[in-house]
């Protein structure tokens, strides 16, 4: 009881943290509109998809991947603020509060994925302007898909914190971690037809299966499923939800060396 | 019982050794000062006691709880004012408060009470709704000192809870502090460099190097050093010696042309003084000892201050470098 009454100390912190940075909320929806309205629309243009029927738009194969995107960056992030708290002092109040250290790490994923998911779901409203049809009955299924993918990266996030020092290695991992895990996603562009090193790399990427599992529920029914869905839906929540244990225990382990 | 008990606690960094065989008790309602220079191990003592840091050797006990195997116990009946503010700037200190309320299971019935005695204590009722981030450092400070205090912990531990503020915002939060002591209940231990400061210390342990070097209070540790000295300025010192000499038994020292005399009390012992022979001076200075003499007599040096003072700018404009 106790440390579920912990738990909801540090999530609900993170959670007024976040209504209170609107501008944060502007400036991380910037991004994915970015990709979404310049790359995808010279994409959509310049290229068109394998296998595809005739009609079918880039943009629509890429909106999964870019709320996949969101989440990416967002959970992530979440999860590095623990070096932020820990440079302005405030990870020791909680470090030194009489509570295990692992509700403090739980407490700090479920903010982050919280934060995430309705940071992700916002994009949920371009929708109908990259043409594809989001039914009130599935929006559940993807809220749960992206709280999923953004407790898996927020653990992941929580992980390598723990072992930064220092925000000076940002860059470094912003530029070999995270966006290589975006870029090998399938966000972009389907798996199929790549060289045979790239597909290797593509299916040890967690975020794959998590932009796979969207692209299930967003196009369950339909011609463009056979072309977009790389997996069934089961082997992707499978794969989610499988690292998602495995880097929560990680994120854990490594708060507790924390001093 | 002793509320702090501490024996033989020695913390080793590879080959530093940062406290070496330390050995104290703080009583119940105490203020219980460490005095010394930074890197004494003043506030290594202080983590380890707070649970931050296993020793290396001996064992400590707060309000009956061994720091080491009873941990949860140890935090929950202490509060900690760090030296660096640690604080979230994006809460209200209204949330500030209640985020640790939550971790320290403080009860909600009881909380709101609470809250406001000690908002109002520290003079922040005003500020309650205002993110943090807004506040100056002594504003700070003072609210760490009340979310501290919020569970109602048996000892209070401030590592130097006035560095980085000035003069008037260290005497608003000694005020704080003794006015603590007179509601009574909350033992505090704090750690300083500041001479002054330790005066108000019920008992003071001098550390230095790791070592515990004198342990007495601020009175008895004067002592030590030795008495009162009154100095005279005549236009006869050797007459005024001579008479002093006759009538007080104390045998003066010239020093510059003036005459200098060791007594005890020498606050008692002026008027007296003059009473008698008050024609023949010209003018009377009194110094007693000082906790930096004490300091001095104890560890051949004055205490660091200036290499303090640097060392505090330094960590003030690191800390401006990465808000």
């Amino acid at each position: 009881m106790r440390n579920a009454k912990a738990i909801y100390t540090i999530w609900l912190r993170d959670l007024i943290r976040f209504s209170r940075e609107r501008s944060r909320i502007v400036g991380l929806l910037g991004q994915p509109l970015l990709y979404l309205l310049i790359v995808g629309n010279g994409f959509a243009s310049s290229f068109h998809l394998p296998y595809a029927p005739p009609g079918t738009s880039y943009l629509q194969f890429m909106y999964p991947g870019i709320i996949g995107m969101s989440v990416l960056f967002t959970a992530v992030f979440s999860g590095i603020s623990i070096v932020w708290d820990r440079e302005f002092g405030f990870l020791k109040e909680v470090l030194v509060a009489p509570v295990p250290r692992w509700t403090v790490a739980i407490g700090k994923t479920l903010g982050g994925s919280t934060v995430a998911m309705i940071q992700a779901a916002i994009l949920l409203i371009l929708a109908p302007f990259v043409g594809v049809h989001l039914s009130p009955q599935i929006v559940p299924a993807i809220l749960g898909i992206l709280f999923l993918i953004a407790f898996a990266l927020t653990s992941f996030g929580i992980f390598v914190a723990s072992r930064m020092q220092s925000m000076e290695g940002f860059q470094m991992i912003m530029n070999f971690l995270i966006m290589p895990l975006f870029f090998l996603s399938g966000a972009l562009f389907p798996l199929r037809g790549l060289p045979a090193w790239m597909g290797y790399l593509m299916r040890i990427d967690p975020l794959t299966y998590g932009v796979d599992a969207l692209r299930n529920v967003l196009f369950a029914s339909g011609p463009l499923r056979a072309v977009f869905v790389q997996f069934p839906i089961h082997v992707d929540l499978l794969v989610v939800t499988g690292m998602a244990l495995v880097l929560v225990g990680a994120a854990t382990i490594g708060f507790n060396r924390q001093t | 019982m002793s509320i702090v008990a501490v024996e033989d606690l020695v913390k080793k960094f590879k080959d530093l050794t940062a406290v070496d065989k330390v050995g104290f008790t703080v009583e119940r309602g105490e203020i219980f000062g460490f005095l010394g220079p930074n890197g004494a191990g003043k506030s290594t003592t202080i983590q380890m006691l707070a649970t931050l840091l296993k020793p290396t050797g001996g064992r400590a006990w707060i309000d009956g709880h061994d720091t080491v195997r009873e941990q949860f116990a140890v935090r929950q009946s202490i509060g900690l004012v760090f030296q660096d503010p640690s604080l979230d700037g994006n809460l209200t200190a209204m949330e500030n408060l209640d985020f640790h309320a939550r971790l320290y299971n403080v009860d909600p019935k009881v909380l709101p009470v609470r809250r406001r005695e000690l908002l109002e204590m520290v003079e922040l009722s005003d500020r309650t709704r205002d993110l943090v981030k807004t506040f100056s450092g002594g504003m700070k400070r003072r609210l760490e000192i009340a979310r501290g205090l919020l569970h109602h912990p048996a000892v209070l531990f401030l590592d130097e809870p006035t560095v980085g503020l000035d003069p008037q915002t260290r005497n608003h939060i000694w005020t704080y502090i003794r006015s603590l002591r007179t509601k009574g209940g909350v033992t505090i231990f704090l750690t300083t460099h500041y001479m002054d400061e330790a005066e108000n210390c019920d008992r003071i342990a001098i550390i230095d190097h790791g070592q515990i070097v004198a342990l007495d209070t601020p009175a008895g540790l004067k002592q030590m050093v030795g008495k009162d000295i009154v100095n005279l300025t005549s236009k006869n010192v050797d007459r005024l010696a001579g008479e002093i000499a006759e009538r007080f038994g104390l045998k003066g020292n010239r020093l510059d042309g003036q005459l200098q005399l060791e007594t005890e009390q020498g606050d008692l012992f002026i008027p007296r003084l003059l009473a008698e022979v008050g024609s023949a001076v010209d003018s009377v200075n009194l110094h007693k000892p000082t906790l930096d003499d004490v300091f001095l007599k104890l560890t051949g040096r004055a205490i660091r201050e200036e290499s303090i003072s640097a060392g505090d700018a330094m960590r003030t404009m690191m800390k401006r470098r990465l808000r």
